[in-house]
């Protein structure tokens, strides 16, 4: 897919995409059931949402094009909390370029942006040409123009990167709507045996494809930074083990396989280490990875509980769970010192830390009252703030862009993935399935 | 010692089996409690007290001796009828051979990660007394699951209780 406004041309990231539906295709054999066939329903909102009409683009191809662009650029604005698309049922006309478009007719029903657009087949190759126009209904002017082209199976591709530029012209925040999610979901079956997926999606939900699938438990699903790879643990041998598996080509390495816990792995933000859970030396520690030598460093050395490694995002310190001080609390660990501080005081019950994009605080689960909620802990002001107010709220996952938590709760006694803004204003939650569904972790921006 | 060499085959076998899934045969709990109840007839002995997965009363079939023990929330101290029970086990596997395998479970509340954590150190809390009272700790194989394998659904005190367990297997 390529954008003339950038010239953006991305052979690798283009080239994965390929080889996963490839390979999707070959190993399954089958088309699976998607998060986002189902709407998401979106729990909570801003007050105030800005009214935005995205109208249903102009197509110039052949029958009817396989996606609808308008529709997923309005979800994705919508989900963000921040945008209330207006129905295009109650839009008064339906321009498809800006000089058709009236303003009066979008004052009328207070709509402050207007998004029009068009898609063109290439004829005989399968390419897609995708323009689209922003306007500002107050200022009757047109803010953005940009064409895109890629291929038809990358329409939901364009629609997402078309929803990242709007956000980010109208908030100023670089939007995350082209990211992909990892999960895992769990059946439990007759007689005691389970069934356990890692699925790889859109951020929508969308386009879900099967990464693993085994009768033992997989666990920790954690992204490379750049994308290309996975690590996570998996019970498949009978003990745990944990691997790491490029997206594209399906090579998997087995990275440890020692006596006792081999979990938590979390890639550092150069790719180069990997911070994991061993207790092969007596009781849980934290070690650090060296994927080029595979060295291991032990980080703590505590009779406790040490798990759930997190990196800063300078990568020079990580944030862990430990019981050292009888219940659960964060603690942050320098690599080049090794100095150990406790970080979190309120509550009795704080685990599974991951320190915000901007370095402003933590994103944990903190009890309360018995029940487990998503939680944001300051630096600056050492205040706690529960997020969510559902129970058993667990597995908490940043978007790239900050704005967004993905987790996992409980909805009428299944594992559901839901999403809260980081202020606690936004909430969604994805469609309850047949599984339970656990784990989520939100990737990083596609390179 | 070629019989249990054999028993614990069949069974590696029949787990095995078991683990390649969808369309092979599967062993149900009757067959395997029976398989249990019947291995005196190979020759085992006294290996026969020790236990069988999935028994719901949580007892090695015809022994009356516990395999799955249930520690309180956040905790991995025994309790009296746990010690108790292990002695005899301890007592059997002091005059065998046989390894066993230590299978730690946490119920879901809190963390996956840090359950996984929870549950080894049950899983271990029972090998120690165990080689405290004379067994070999070459005898002993721990594992924890955490959360991941249940055995009671739903979020209930009873359920968070059957879950925070330890099999012998």
């Amino acid at each position: 897919m390529t954008t003339d406004s950038t010239a953006e041309l991305k052979p690798a990231w283009l080239h994965s995409l390929c080889m996963l539906a490839l390979l999707s295709l070959l190993a399954l054999g089958f088309a699976s059931k998607s998060l986002a066939q189902i709407t998401i329903e979106i729990t909570e909102g801003v007050d105030d949402p800005t009214s935005i009409a995205v109208v249903p683009f102009g197509w110039s191809g052949s029958g009817v094009p396989s996606e609808d662009i308008a529709k997923i650029v309005g979800a994705d604005l919508r989900r963000s909390g921040l945008f209330s698309p207006v129905p295009p049922s109650e839009m008064l006309g339906q321009p498809h370029q800006s000089s058709d478009v009236h303003y009066r007719d979008w004052r009328a029903i207070n709509v402050e942006y207007v998004v029009v657009g068009t898609i063109r087949t290439g004829g005989v190759s399968k390419s897609v040409e995708v323009q689209y126009e922003v306007m500002d209904v107050l200022k009757q002017q047109r803010i953005m123009y940009e064409k895109l082209s890629g291929s038809s199976a990358q329409m939901r591709d364009m629609a997402h990167a078309i929803s990242d530029k709007i956000y980010e012209k109208l908030t100023g925040i670089p939007g995350a709507f082209s990211t992909k999610i990892l999960y895992v979901s769990a059946a439990n079956r007759e007689n005691r045996r389970y069934n356990y997926r890692l699925y790889k999606a859109d951020a929508d939900g969308a386009r879900e494809q099967l990464i693993v699938e085994s009768e033992e438990p997989l666990l920790s699903p954690s992204w490379s930074p750049d994308g290309s790879e996975l690590a996570y643990v998996s019970f498949e041998s009978g003990r745990p083990a944990i691997y790491r598996q490029n997206l594209a080509t399906g090579a998997r390495e087995k990275l440890t396989n020692f006596k006792g816990l081999n979990s938590a792995p979390a890639w550092s933000p150069d790719g180069t280490q990997l911070a994991m859970v061993l207790s092969k030396d007596g009781n849980p520690d934290i070690y650090v990875m060296d994927l080029a030598s595979k060295n291991l460093r032990r980080l703590t050395r505590s009779s406790a509980i040490d798990t759930e490694p997190s990196w800063y995002p300078d990568g020079k310190s990580l944030v862990f769970t430990s019981d050292r001080g009888r219940a659960p609390q964060i603690y942050k660990v320098s690599l080049a010192t090794g100095a150990i501080q406790r970080l979190t005081f309120e509550g009795s019950y704080n685990a599974r830390a991951s320190v915000l994009p901007d370095n402003s605080g933590l994103v944990l689960v903190h009890r309360q009252d018995g029940q487990f909620h998503i939680a944001e802990y300051n630096f600056a002001s050492e205040r706690m703030r529960a997020l969510t107010k559902t129970s058993l709220d667990e597995s908490p996952s940043v978007a790239p862009n900050g704005r967004m938590i993905i987790y996992a709760t409980h909805q009428r006694g299944r594992g559901i993935l839901a999403a809260v803004s980081t202020d606690g204003n936004v909430k969604y939650n994805f469609p309850r399935t047949t599984r339970d569904l656990r784990e989520p972790a939100w990737g990083p921006w596609p390179k | 010692m070629n019989h249990i060499k054999q028993l614990i085959f069949t069974a590696a076998l029949l787990g095995l089996l078991a683990a390649c899934g969808g369309s092979q045969p599967v062993v149900d709990e009757t067959s395997s409690a029976d398989r249990a109840g019947s291995a005196d007839t190979m020759g085992a002995g006294a290996d026969s007290g020790l236990g069988r997965d999935g028994m719901d009363d949580g007892q090695a079939a015809g022994s009356g001796l516990a395999t799955v023990f249930y520690f309180d929330y956040d905790r991995s101290t025994l309790t009296y009828e746990t010690r108790q029970a292990l002695d005899r086990h301890a007592e059997i596997l002091r005059n065998s051979a046989r390894v066993v395998r230590l299978e730690g479970h946490a119920d879901d509340r809190g963390t996956r990660e840090y359950n996984l954590a929870l549950g080894e150190r049950r899983a271990k809390s029972i090998a120690d007394y165990l080689v405290l009272q004379g067994v070999s700790r070459s005898q002993l194989e721990t594992i924890s699951y955490g959360e991941e394998k249940p055995v009671a659904y739903g979020q209930s005190e009873e359920s968070y209780r059957l879950n925070r367990r330890v099999e012998i297997k």
